[in-house]
């Protein structure tokens, strides 16, 4: 069995090298479609990154009355972090949303004028809730509204909560960022499919070039199995360069991007392909593997049986 | 051994290669099947090989019809034949050692075996000195000469020769008929199949004539007669 095998990939090996310019280029193409394949992948990491950019700018705000106790706050604010769609609940108290609120007003002098007039600090403190995913703040809004679910009596101590004001743009947002990944989805799909027929179109190509050779093979006597091992191997070649080539040539593709093009992906591309190499890497090398044997077992199905 | 009852074959209704065709072939005998181009003579080799199905009828090795076989049991039964081709059927890719490597390789013959049968049987055929050549960087006569060092290598049972002189000068036809009466003269069925007269009229053995896909003679120690 291991003879079979060990004669079975030295002839993959052998056949490569002896049909020269058509395996380079069923290499090429596996080449362009890994290519594609990681090309989405650090496509999908841009707009992963950006999404999350956008989907930490959304969040719900609970202004409370200037005179409601810090115990009562605390207890809501526990009672909202047990909520399985929360994923962060920070507090602010009333003297640091005054001081945060005179850090911002800083160069307006009439509006600190003012309020050193009033001599009491006329802001409340107010909760920062940050849901898991966007479309889960219209769920936390309804919770937060409805008086059984929270601390008793606490209603009476919210002032406002901000969700019903930005309740369009968080909506509106909500569907971008799904359509967002919808579009990505299909054309990671397109683009794949694409690459697939086209690699799959070469090796057949490749396949029928040898099928009088095939033929030959099976009238010496020659088993299934031997006749398509050595084709078999060669596809799986075919990924193992394929995946090389293109993983080399994203090095300095990724490289030129991180370095001109960072603040306008808000991601630096070369730093995300570095430190995620072996996984890309993984990935592309099952890809291309899996791509050049399984065309090679269909191409060559049509002329075994003979 | 052979055996061919009421076989007959139709590409379509008005193409017919092979009209009810009853044959023996013994086991050691040198059978040649001559007849005109469109005679017939190739479908029936290839039958034998199971390489075309019968419209009807059967072709039988010993007790075994040979187009009810698996694909495994087929592959077991070509192992036990060797053939030659007109056309020679070499593998390109491969040098004259690796083409005949391969057919021992598809017996599950050793290494060690393959190191040492493959340059006496190339020697045989006196293609020694082109043991590392590959197939278009020889002759036709030597490329014949190298298809039938593949077709005996495994030592068949029979062997069957398609035409294998329809390449070849009258020295290469001479050398390549010599062979096969040699391989006979061992004991190994050889089915010819040839519209050379001379060649035919050399061998002089059993002759099966042929014409519009029926056996029109069958004769002991014939000549060609059409």
């Amino acid at each position: 069995m291991m003879n079979k095998l060990r004669r079975v990939i030295n002839a993959g090996f052998i056949n490569f090298k002896r049909n020269g310019l058509i395996s380079w280029a069923s290499v090429l193409v596996v080449t362009v479609t890994l290519s594609v394949i990681t090309g989405i992948i650090l496509l999908q990491a841009i707009l992963n990154f950006s999404l999350e950019q956008i989907k930490n700018k959304v969040d719900v705000t609970i202004y409370f009355t200037v005179d409601a106790p810090e115990v009562k706050i605390m207890s809501l604010k526990e009672s909202i972090e047990k909520l399985p769609e929360v994923a962060e609940v920070t507090y602010t108290s009333a003297d640091e949303a005054l001081a945060l609120f005179r850090e911002r007003h800083s160069d307006d002098y009439p509006t600190i004028q003012a309020l050193d007039e009033i001599n009491e600090n006329p802001l409340g403190a107010y909760l920062n809730i940050r849901a898991k995913e966007v479309s889960q703040y219209e769920s936390i809004a309804n919770f937060l509204s409805s008086d059984d679910a929270l601390v008793l009596g606490s209603s009476s101590i919210i002032d406002k909560v901000n969700y019903h004001q930005n309740k369009v743009v968080i909506e509106r947002l909500n569907s971008i960022i799904s359509g967002a990944q919808k579009l990505g989805f299909l054309v990671t799909l397109f683009l794949v499919i694409i690459s697939v027929i086209i690699t799959f179109n070469t090796i057949r190509l490749a396949i029928f070039i040898a099928k009088e050779e095939i033929g030959v093979m099976r009238l010496v006597g020659a088993s299934k199995m031997r006749v398509r091992g050595p084709f078999v191997v060669e596809g799986a070649i075919y990924g193992v360069i394929a995946t090389i080539l293109s993983t080399l040539i994203f090095w300095p593709i990724t490289a030129w991007l991180g370095h001109n093009m960072t603040n306008f992906l808000g991601v630096n591309i070369y730093d995300y392909y570095v430190s995620n190499f072996f996984q890309i890497f993984l990935i592309v090398l099952l890809s291309g593997i899996a791509l050049g044997v399984v065309s090679s077992l269909l191409a060559i199905r049509r002329y075994l049986n003979r | 051994m052979i055996y061919f009852n009421n076989v007959s074959k139709k590409y379509d209704k008005d193409s017919t290669a092979l009209e009810d065709v009853n044959l023996t072939i013994k086991a050691g005998e040198f059978v040649s099947i001559v007849g005109h181009s469109g005679a017939g003579k190739t479908t029936l080799a290839k039958m034998i090989l199971a390489e075309e199905k019968p419209t009807t009828g059967s072709i039988c090795f010993e007790s075994v019809d040979v187009h009810k076989l698996k694909s495994k049991d087929l592959t077991k039964l070509r192992q036990r034949i060797g053939a030659v081709f007109q056309d020679f059927k070499l593998l390109t890719n491969k040098t004259a050692f690796e083409n005949i490597a391969f057919a021992m390789e598809a017996v599950g013959k050793s290494d060690e075996e393959i190191m040492n049968d493959v340059p006496h049987v190339l020697e045989l055929v006196d293609l020694q000195n082109k043991i590392f050549h590959f197939p278009h960087q020889m002759s036709g006569g030597e490329k014949q000469r190298l298809a039938i060092a593949r077709a005996i290598i495994n030592q068949p049972e029979i062997i069957i020769a398609d035409e294998p002189t329809g390449n070849l000068d009258p020295v290469s036809t001479y050398e390549v008929i010599q062979i096969l009466k040699k391989i006979n003269d061992l004991g190994t069925t050889v089915i010819l199949t040839t519209h050379n007269r001379g060649v035919v009229e050399s061998v002089g053995k059993r002759v099966i004539t042929m014409e519009k896909g029926k056996v029109v003679r069958d004769d002991k120690d014939g000549k060609y007669v059409i």
